[in-house]
């Protein structure tokens, strides 16, 4: 697997999360993640404006195997999503924590960084989940 | 940990990821799923299928047992290596398994049938065999490679034995040949040009690192399955079981009617169902809506019914999805697909979806 990027958080569910300096949260799921799923065919995004709980549905990324969900990894409205997704659904395969981001929202309460693994954390989450 | 075919390590110096089929450790893509079907509609893959099995039949009656046992009729085979394509059904016309037949000698037969279904496939054809002293050898010993593709045959002649080579690059389609210790054939299961080569399992990785020096991509379970549903090519399990028809599957073209006098197991319920204008259609769809049509969906058609998609999936040639479904029968061209709660539009489509590297509906 390629470096995890150092500027995320990241969740069991296996989804990144940046947080941007207008206090929005832009978020993803992790290589560990598109590499298990396999090559990205379709993603069903929401709404903008949707206000989703935390681990409400937020989108369907679909690979050549099957269909997964992508639960909000907290609660908040949806301000954008990943439109070029609808097209390229493989920018996720290539680039998941760039051009492959999904949604951004905006956080409805302060974030539970407790909840949330560092870099470091999610590596050896992910090398455990191997053996 | 399940069983492993001779070129199991030969899969993992390759990268595969590992998952279990039936019982097997099997590659299910190298990398990227999708740029092997590319590979196989535009140059040549190679699949282990080592994990089939095959089952060599021998005896005196051996082409009346076969006439007795299967739907499809041996008696169309005339020129040894010749192979048939058949279902073999149990009394009430369901599909016990789909099966290759090779005719290989006037008192000898190869049957290729499918792994998830090895146990019940050999109880039943030994229980059959004995009142016709057919004796049943299955094939352990042997691997089998699928090479796929236009450039198949030419990137995979080197492997064949030098004194074989011109008779197995000349063999026509669904023929094949004993070529030294391999058996050779043109068949396959992804709608492409192809050969599909039996050998002992010690020359597997041999001919594995040939195939691939020479250019051909591996490929994986994964991509066989998208392959074969572009080529419309049914899967045992998913499009039909021991409770569906061959009728209700698109296999009515597998059963032989003549001669009359032929009695086959399954015959009789056959007959019956044949005579029932109220049988469902086994149909392609193309989906018009963005999404991907999965296996187990439920088809809405109006005034009709309802239906499901048994094979569903994203088809890379076509960059759409399609399926294979088992919907009610009238006489319609549109239907909708309920995904998640929403209900996307598919036409129904004349199948096969693709063929020798070749869209072949309009979409």
């Amino acid at each position: 697997m390629s470096e995890l990027p150092g500027d995320l958080l990241y969740t069991k569910e296996h989804e990144w999360l940046r947080r941007e300096e207008d206090g929005s949260v832009t978020i993803g799921i992790t290589d560990h993640a598109q590499e298990a799923l396999g090559d990205l065919v379709y993603v069903e995004l929401p709404e903008v404006g949707l206000d989703l709980d935390e681990g409400g549905e937020m989108a369907v990324v679909e690979s050549v195997k099957a269909a997964s969900d992508v639960y909000a990894p907290i609660g908040g409205s949806v301000v954008a999503v990943n439109e070029t997704l609808a097209d390229d659904p493989e920018h996720i395969n290539s680039d998941a924590y760039g051009d492959g981001w999904i949604v951004r929202m905006q956080p409805s309460d302060a974030i539970d960084e407790s909840a949330l693994m560092s870099p470091d954390d999610y590596q050896q989450f992910c090398d455990e989940l191997d053996d | 940990m399940g069983s492993k075919t001779p070129l199991f390590d030969k899969h993992n110096e390759a990268g595969a990821r590992i998952v279990d089929f039936g019982g097997w450790d099997m590659p299910l893509h190298y990398g990227s799923q999708k740029e092997e079907h590319h590979s196989v509609r535009q140059n040549a893959g190679v699949f282990d299928v080592s994990h089939m099995t095959i089952v060599d039949l021998s005896g005196e009656r051996v082409r009346d047992f076969l006439r007795y046992l299967v739907a499809n009729d041996v008696a169309k085979l005339k020129d040894y290596g010749k192979a048939l394509y058949t279902c073999m059904l149990n009394p009430d016309g369901g599909v016990i398994d789909d099966l290759i037949i090779y005719f290989i000698a006037d008192t000898e037969y190869r049957l290729i049938v499918n792994a998830a279904t090895r146990d019940k496939d050999l109880a039943w054809i030994r229980e059959q065999a004995e009142a016709f002293a057919v004796a049943v050898a299955e094939r352990g010993e042997l691997a089998m490679l699928a090479v796929q593709g236009p450039n198949a045959r030419e990137l995979a002649a080197s492997c064949i034995a030098a004194e074989h080579r011109d008779a197995a690059l000349a063999l026509r389609p669904f023929n094949g040949l004993q070529a030294g210790d391999m058996f050779v054939a043109r068949t396959g299961y992804t709608g492409e040009d192809g050969w599909e080569v039996c050998m002992p399992a010690s020359q597997a990785p041999g001919v594995w690192d040939r195939l691939l020096a020479a250019g051909v991509a591996p490929c994986g379970l994964g991509a066989r399955d998208t392959l074969r549903l572009e080529a419309a090519m049914n899967l045992y399990g998913t499009d039909m079981d021991d409770n569906v028809s061959p009728l209700e599957a698109g296999l009515a073209w597998t059963i032989a009617w003549q001669p009359d006098e032929r009695d086959f197991i399954g015959r009789a319920a056959l007959e019956k169902h044949r005579a029932n204008t109220d049988r469902q259609r086994f149909v392609g769809l193309l989906l018009e809506d963005k999404g991907v049509l999965r296996n187990h969906q439920k088809v809405l058609v109006d005034g009709a019914g309802e239906g499901e998609i048994t094979s569903g999936g994203f088809s890379p040639t076509i960059g759409k999805s399609i399926a294979l479904a088992r919907v009610p029968a009238g006489d319609y061209d549109r239907a909708q697909v309920e995904v998640r709660g929403k209900l996307l539009n598919v036409r129904i489509v004349k199948t096969p979806f693709v063929r020798n590297g070749k869209i072949q509906i309009d979409v």
